[in-house]
C-alpha cells in the first residue's frame, strides 16, 4: 500500500467512510462545563445605532431555547455574530469552552457544526429538492472532494430520510423554487438537519407555517433537543410556550428577561415592552 | 463502488448532445478537412483556404466563449477581461513563432525584428526558453493561470461581486493592453507578433498545417465542452451554481466560495490562453488590440447571444456573431458595431436565454400542440 493512501486512510478516506476528513469533529467541541455557546459583552453598532449592546447570554449543551423580543431588538443580528456574518466591535462569542467564534470565517464557523436557519427562508431556488439536501450534507466540502463526489447510495439513504422527516418524499426532483412558503422552511431545516450540526439557529422557523405544520416543527424541534442544542428566535408566542423551557427576552440589543415564559411574560418591564409598541 | 469512467462519460450528454457532438465531429473534423484537402480547386464542393482560416478562428472564438460560460453562465460572476488570458496565451506561443521565424526575419538576425529596429543585442531575459516549442506550451498554461490566480485569489478574498468585479476585470485588461503597447515592454509594441514563417519546421501557410491547427482548435473546443460538461454537472457544478443563487447560504454550509470561484476562474483563464495559442498560428498576428476592452465585452456578448448555462449555446453564439461580422465588416463595414449592439440589447430585452433558449420555447410549444 502506497504510503500516501495510508495517510489518507487515517484521515477517514478509508472505504466505507465517506470522507469526513477536516470536518466537524464534534470532539473538538470542549463541552466539558456543559456550555455550549457563551456570548460576553457583544456590541455591534451600525453607524453609531447599537444593534447589540453588551449582550451576555449562555446556551447550555442539550439546550432548545428560545428568543423572543420587538422588532429590531437585535435577534438577527445576534445571529450574524454567532455565524461569523457580523464582526462584533468588541465582546467574544464562545463555540464550546475554547472556540472563538469571532476570529472564524463563515464556512468555518459551519465546519464546527453550527447550522443556521435564515429569516427569509433561503434555498437553493434553481436547484431540485434534492439537490439542496445533497449540498447540505455533512462531507468534506473543499473543493478537490467536490470534483469527485458522486451521489451514492448512502447520500441517496440520507437524503431520503431526511425527506421523509420534513414530509417533502414526493418533492425530491422539483425545483425547491416552486415549494410552497412553508415548504421552503421545512426545506432548510432538512438541509440543516443534513448538516448535522451541534447547535441549530433558527432565525422565524414557523412563519408561513400553517397550524398544523406549525405543530410538527414543534414535536420535531422537541425531538432534536438534547443531542442537539437549539437557538430558535420566534415572535409566535403559542409555538414558543409549547417548545420551550427557558425563553430569553431582548429588547434593544441586551437582555431584559430571562426565565421560563410565564415567568417572564408577567415581568413588568417586558410587558411595557410589548404594550409600549 | 465507483462508476467506471466511460458510463460517467457517457452519462455527461443526452442523446441530444451527443447527437449534436457528432455532427459537430462529422463536420468539423472530417468533411471540411476532406473537401479542403481532397478536393481540387475547380469542384463545386471545395472548401477554400479563407474559409477553413474563417471557421478555424471561430472554433478558437467558441473555445474562449464556453470558457466565459462556465465562469458566468455557472459562478455568475461577469468577467469583461476575458480577452487578457486569450492574448496572453497568443503571445506565449507567439514567442515560439517568432523564434522559429529565425534567420529569415527582414534583418536577417537571430533575434525578433522589432528588437533589432530597437537595437536590442540579445533577447530579454523572459524570452529564454522560448525557442522551444514545449516550453512555450508551458507558457501558454502557466501564464493565464498565473494572472488569473493572483487577480482572483485578491478579488474573490476581498468578496468582490456583480459590476464592480466587471469593471475591475475592463481595468485589467487596459492595463495590459498599455502595457503591451510600449516598445520596451519586449513584445513588439503595437504592431505586435507577426509574418510567422513555420511551426516545427512545417511552413504555416501549408494545407496540411492548417487543416492540422484548424482540426486541433476543433478537437480543443470538444475537450472543452467535455470537460466543462463534467465540472457543471459534478457535485462542484452544483455548488458552483449555489454560490450563483445565493452565495452566503452556502458558506453557511460549510462550504469557502473562494476556493470554488477560483477554481472556476482559473480553468476559464486557462482555457481561453490556449484559445489563444490556437489562434494566433491560424490569424498570423497578435497584438494588443486583442487586450482591447471592447474585445473582452464582445466575448460577454456570443454567451448572451448562445445562452447562458448551456455550454453549447455559446459556441452557437460564437458562430452566429462571428460570422456576422465576417459578412458585415464586407457588405456594410460601418455598420457592424451597430449590428452588435442592437443585437445585444435585442437579445437582453427579449431572449434571456439567448438562442438555445429560444428553440428550446419553440421545441416545447410545438410538442405541447401535438
Ligand atoms: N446591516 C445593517 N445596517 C444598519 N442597520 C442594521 C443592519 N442590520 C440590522 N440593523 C439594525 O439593527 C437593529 C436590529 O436588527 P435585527 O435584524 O437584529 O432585529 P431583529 O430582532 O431580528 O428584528 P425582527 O424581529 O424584525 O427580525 C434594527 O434596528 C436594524 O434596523
Ligand atoms: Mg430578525
Amino acid at each position: 500500500m502506497p504510503p500516501w493512501f495510508k495517510k489518507k486512510q487515517q484521515r477517514g478516506f478509508g472505504s466505507g467512510d465517506a470522507g469526513y476528513a477536516r470536518l466537524v469533529d464534534n470532539s473538538a467541541v470542549d463541552l466539558s462545563h456543559g456550555v455550549i455557546l457563551y456570548l460576553e459583552d457583544i456590541t455591534v453598532s451600525f453607524d453609531g445605532f447599537k444593534a447589540l449592546d453588551r449582550l451576555t447570554l449562555s446556551i447550555d449543551d442539550g439546550e432548545l431555547r428560545c428568543i423572543i423580543g420587538p422588532n429590531g431588538a437585535g435577534k438577527t443580528t445576534m445571529m450574524d455574530c454567532i455565524t461569523g456574518k457580523t464582526r462584533p466591535d468588541s465582546g467574544s462569542a464562545y463555540f464550546g469552552q475554547a472556540m472563538d467564534l469571532t476570529r472564524m470565517t463563515e464556512p468555518e464557523i459551519a465546519a464546527m457544526g453550527i447550522g443556521r436557519k435564515f429569516q427569509k427562508p433561503t434555498v437553493f431556488e434553481r436547484h431540485s429538492v434534492f439537490e439542496n439536501l445533497e449540498l447540505a450534507l455533512k462531507r468534506d466540502k473543499r473543493v478537490r472532494y467536490s470534483l469527485v463526489a458522486q451521489v451514492d447510495d448512502e447520500v441517496r439513504d440520507r437524503v431520503s430520510d431526511t425527506l421523509q422527516r420534513i414530509r417533502l418524499e414526493g418533492e425530491a426532483e422539483r425545483m425547491a423554487g416552486l415549494l410552497s412558503h412553508g415548504q421552503k422552511q421545512w426545506l432548510e431545516i432538512g438541509m440543516l438537519l443534513m448538516q448535522e450540526p451541534r447547535l441549530l439557529l433558527l432565525d422565524e422557523p414557523v412563519a408561513g407555517m400553517t397550524d398544523d405544520e406549525t405543530e410538527r416543527t414543534a414535536e420535531l424541534f422537541q425531538s432534536l433537543a438534547g443531542q442537539h442544542s437549539l437557538v430558535v428566535v420566534e415572535h409566535d408566542m403559542a409555538f414558543v410556550a409549547s417548545i420551550a423551557s427557558i425563553v430569553t427576552v431582548l429588547h434593544e440589543g441586551r437582555v431584559l428577561a430571562e426565565g421560563t415564559l410565564d415567568k417572564v411574560q408577567n415581568e413588568p418591564q417586558v410587558i411595557e415592552v410589548y404594550l409600549g409598541r | 463502488m465507483r462508476t467506471p469512467l466511460l458510463f460517467r462519460t457517457l452519462a455527461l450528454f443526452d442523446t441530444t448532445g451527443w447527437i449534436a457532438t457528432g455532427l459537430f465531429v462529422a463536420i468539423m473534423l472530417v468533411l471540411l478537412p476532406l473537401l479542403h484537402l481532397a478536393l481540387p480547386e475547380q469542384s463545386p464542393f471545395y472548401v477554400s483556404s479563407y474559409v477553413i482560416a474563417l471557421l478555424g478562428k471561430i472554433l478558437c472564438y467558441a473555445i474562449v466563449a464556453v470558457a466565459m460560460d462556465l465562469i458566468w453562465g455557472y459562478g455568475g460572476i461577469l468577467s469583461l477581461g476575458h480577452g487578457v488570458f486569450f492574448a496572453l496565451g497568443g503571445y506565449a506561443f507567439g514567442m515560439y513563432l517568432m523564434r522559429a521565424i529565425g534567420h529569415d526575419g527582414v534583418y536577417q538576425s537571430d533575434l525578433a525584428d522589432f528588437m533589432v529596429f530597437l537595437d536590442w543585442k540579445a533577447y530579454p531575459w523572459y524570452w529564454s526558453g522560448t525557442e522551444y516549442i514545449l516550453w512555450s506550451l508551458v507558457l501558454v498554461v502557466a501564464v493565464p493561470a498565473f494572472l488569473a490566480i493572483t487577480f482572483g485569489f485578491f478579488a474573490f478574498r476581498s468578496r468582490i461581486k456583480g459590476v464592480y468585479f466587471s469593471i475591475i476585470t475592463q481595468a485589467m485588461t487596459y492595463a495590459f493592453m498599455l502595457l503591451f503597447f510600449r516598445n520596451e515592454t519586449g513584445f513588439g509594441g503595437n504592431n505586435g507578433f507577426t509574418d510567422f514563417k513555420r511551426i516545427l519546421g512545417i511552413p504555416i501557410t501549408s494545407p496540411g498545417m492548417r487543416v492540422g491547427l484548424f482540426m486541433l482548435s476543433g478537437l480543443t473546443l470538444l475537450m472543452t465542452l467535455l470537460l466543462c460538461r463534467y465540472l457543471v454537472t459534478s457535485k462542484f457544478g452544483r455548488v458552483l451554481t449555489a454560490i450563483r443563487d445565493a452565495e452566503s447560504r452556502v458558506m453557511f454550509l460549510g462550504y469557502n466560495p473562494l476556493w470554488y470561484k477560483l477554481t472556476a476562474w482559473t480553468i476559464s483563464a486557462v482555457l481561453c490562453g490556449i484559445a489563444g495559442a490556437l489562434y494566433v498560428p491560424q490569424v498570423g498576428i497578435i497584438n494588443p488590440s486583442e487586450m482591447s476592452p471592447a474585445n473582452s465585452i464582445e466575448i460577454a456578448i456570443w454567451v448572451a447571444v448562445g445562452g447562458r448555462a448551456t455550454l453549447w449555446g455559446p459556441v452557437l453564439g460564437a458562430f452566429i456573431v462571428n460570422l456576422a461580422k465576417s459578412y458585415f465588416s464586407v457588405a456594410f463595414p460601418d455598420y457592424w458595431l451597430f449590428f452588435l449592439g442592437s443585437l445585444f440589447v435585442v437579445v437582453t430585452l427579449f431572449l434571456p436565454d439567448g438562442v438555445l433558449g429560444l428553440w428550446k420555447r419553440l421545441r416545447s410549444r410545438v410538442r405541447r400542440r401535438t
